[in-house]
């Protein structure tokens, strides 16, 4: 250890103005993502913003049992992965059939112009693409007029806990769509035009051309991309939940995270209760993740780290 | 080389140019209507259903209630201070970081670049953040809480560490020959050799600042300070125009308000469509970087 600290003391010397050049960065994730680590303590204790962090008592798990026996702990948990469930299930696989038709569109011009109209939603903000599903889902709004249109009934869509779900994922993947499609587009521009040739000399058709040569080009990406996804599952983008639900819709709109934000900061200031509420979903996440890449690891070589 | 088509792969082909051109227009068609109801006439507008395919009354008076409005217009202001102050700090610290930790000379190098590749998968959540910012540091309702947390990026941390990395350590050490020190060599050298990617980073994190408003629900309170996405979402999302259709009559108000959600969100988005086109390959490049697994 010593012997360790030496040779950096000794590095630092030869190299002193790198040291202080990567100090502000250092010092940044120190006070702004490792203080807020050592801040969530306070899930094991009463915390009081007068006695501060050391000041509080310590009441174990007291928080966590709370939460788990509490009414909401199944609401939250249930909402949580359904909703990241549905974009798993329907918004990974989206970007990745589009970048497939678009890799066999003929006409290089028309892909381009489909790709260019794709992105625009992305930048487009949350407020205001989440603004107009809002404005589009009222009852006299956009949807409905279509709704009607074909025979429906109008209704305020999302006052009704059964259409939030539909809502937050069919609006993600308007937004997101084209986007996502951008590094699988570099994946398959990655693949080499010689085993297409070598293939068609061979009679293969289109299809088992997609199937044998383009599908397993994109596989690794696929699966790093998968493995992501699933590590941040119980972190669905809530700060679209918050845009988009309200009162009305808990039953399927309320998630951990904002269920976090309810009680600790906006409505009240559980901070506690909800440091436990935020560390068990942050637990979950990176067991998840873990777990992910272990799995793909064991079935398919690749992973993330 | 080309092979003769069957049947079955020409109805595929059009199949597939028929899905496309139903993708564009789903994708266009809600921001066509926005459009075009941000121009109708607002009563003529409250009347109307269904699809819009062109203005219907053409009137241009929600655009000066939008444009005249108070907290607009102070809302641009304090995002512009947002994204051209937070976005250059944001810059500062990503290079110097990116640049220390692409120097294989710097012993610390892997447990720091370990550390901080941590945090992108474990954070001590909200709360705790949240008290450090408003409680400890003190930096509640000042613009400085939407900006110091953000300062440096992990995910564009490691693109552009990435990039460092690919400049050439005989050059480097060509310009160290010379007498050239850390900070030289850097601004002078890796720096302007990495133009391509720092643009890329502009613009991830410019738009970021310009798109961000959940910090600014956290930390700030004074109505003087709210970032444009702030304001946006009390007009969009909490309803309330009442500020900008106080003239109005009680019955007209309604209509007036409806016009005028369009017309803000056609104001609030039309700079970011307008340099889109320009935008839109660095944003490629961006994510094809980070696309590259080290």
């Amino acid at each position: 250890m010593t012997r360790k600290l030496s040779l950096v003391w000794l590095n630092y010397k030869q190299n002193k103005v790198i040291y202080w050049m990567a100090l502000p960065v250092v010092l940044y994730f120190l006070v702004f993502k490792y203080l807020p680590m050592y801040g969530a303590v306070i899930a094991f204790k009463e915390y009081t913003v007068g006695k501060g962090i050391w000041g509080s008592e310590w009441v174990g798990l007291q928080h966590f049992q709370d939460f788990f026996q509490s009414y909401y702990f199944w609401r939250v948990l249930k909402n949580t992965l359904i909703l990241s469930f549905y974009q798993l299930l329907f918004g990974f696989p989206a970007p990745i059939l589009l970048a497939l038709l678009l890799n066999e569109l003929r006409h290089e011009m028309f892909k381009r112009t489909v790709q260019t109209v794709s992105y625009i939603p992305h930048f487009i903000s949350l407020v205001v693409i989440c603004g107009m599903v809002v404005d589009f889902s009222s009852r006299d709004g956009l949807f409905n007029s279509i709704i009607t249109f074909f025979g429906g009934e109008s209704s305020a869509l999302l006052s009704e806990p059964g259409n939030f779900r539909t809502i937050y994922t069919a609006s993600s993947i308007w937004q997101e769509l084209g986007f996502s499609t951008i590094i699988y587009l570099a994946a398959l521009s990655g693949i080499n035009p010689e085993l297409y040739d070598a293939s068609m000399v061979d009679g293969a058709s289109r299809l088992r051309r997609v199937w044998h040569i383009t599908l397993p080009g994109i596989i690794p990406m696929i699966v790093i991309l998968l493995i992501l996804r699933i590590g941040g599952l119980m972190e669905i983008g809530f700060e679209k939940v918050i845009l988009l639900y309200n009162p009305n819709v808990y039953d399927t709109a309320d998630v951990i995270s904002t269920f976090v934000y309810r009680k600790g900061i906006s409505e009240s200031a559980e901070f506690s209760y909800t440091t436990a509420v935020g560390l068990f979903q942050s637990l979950v996440n990176f067991i998840l993740l873990i777990g992910a890449n272990r799995l793909s690891k064991a079935v398919s070589d690749n992973k993330l780290f | 080389m080309t092979i003769k088509r069957t049947i079955g792969e020409k109805l595929f082909d059009s199949l597939n140019v028929l899905l496309m051109v139903l993708l564009i227009i789903i994708t266009l068609y809600p921001l066509w209507h926005v459009l075009n109801a941000s121009l109708s006439d607002s009563n003529r507008l409250m009347a109307h259903s269904g699809l819009l395919l062109l203005p219907d009354g053409f009137n241009l008076d929600s655009y000066k209630l939008v444009l005249s409005n108070p907290s607009i217009l102070s809302g641009y202001r304090n995002t512009l201070v947002i994204v051209v102050l937070g976005t250059a700090l944001n810059l500062l610290f990503t290079i110097l970081g990116a640049y220390t930790l692409s120097r294989k000379s710097f012993m610390l190098r892997n447990p720091i670049m370990l550390a901080i590749v941590f945090t992108m998968f474990f954070n001590g959540g909200i709360i705790p953040t949240y008290l450090l910012i408003n409680n400890t540091l003190h930096l509640g309702n000042n613009l400085l809480a939407l900006i110091v947390p953000g300062l440096v990026s992990s995910y564009n941390l490691i693109i552009m560490r990435t990039a460092f990395q690919g400049i050439s350590e005989s050059l480097l050490e060509s310009a160290r020959i010379d007498g050239a020190g850390e900070m030289r060599i850097l601004w002078r050298i890796v720096v302007p050799l990495s133009m391509p990617v720092i643009a890329v980073m502009i613009l991830f994190y410019g738009v970021g600042h310009w798109n961000s408003w959940f910090s600014a629900i956290l930390y700030i309170r004074d109505r003087d300070l709210y970032p444009l996405q702030l304001v946006l979402r009390e007009i969009l999302i909490q309803n309330s125009t009442d500020s900008m259709t106080t003239s109005a009559a009680m019955g007209d108000k309604e209509a007036i308000g409806e016009s005028v959600k369009y017309a803000t969100v056609i104001v609030a988005t039309l700079p970011i469509l307008f340099i889109y086109p320009f935008l839109q390959k660095y944003f490629v490049k961006g994510v094809m970087i980070g696309a590259i697994k080290e």
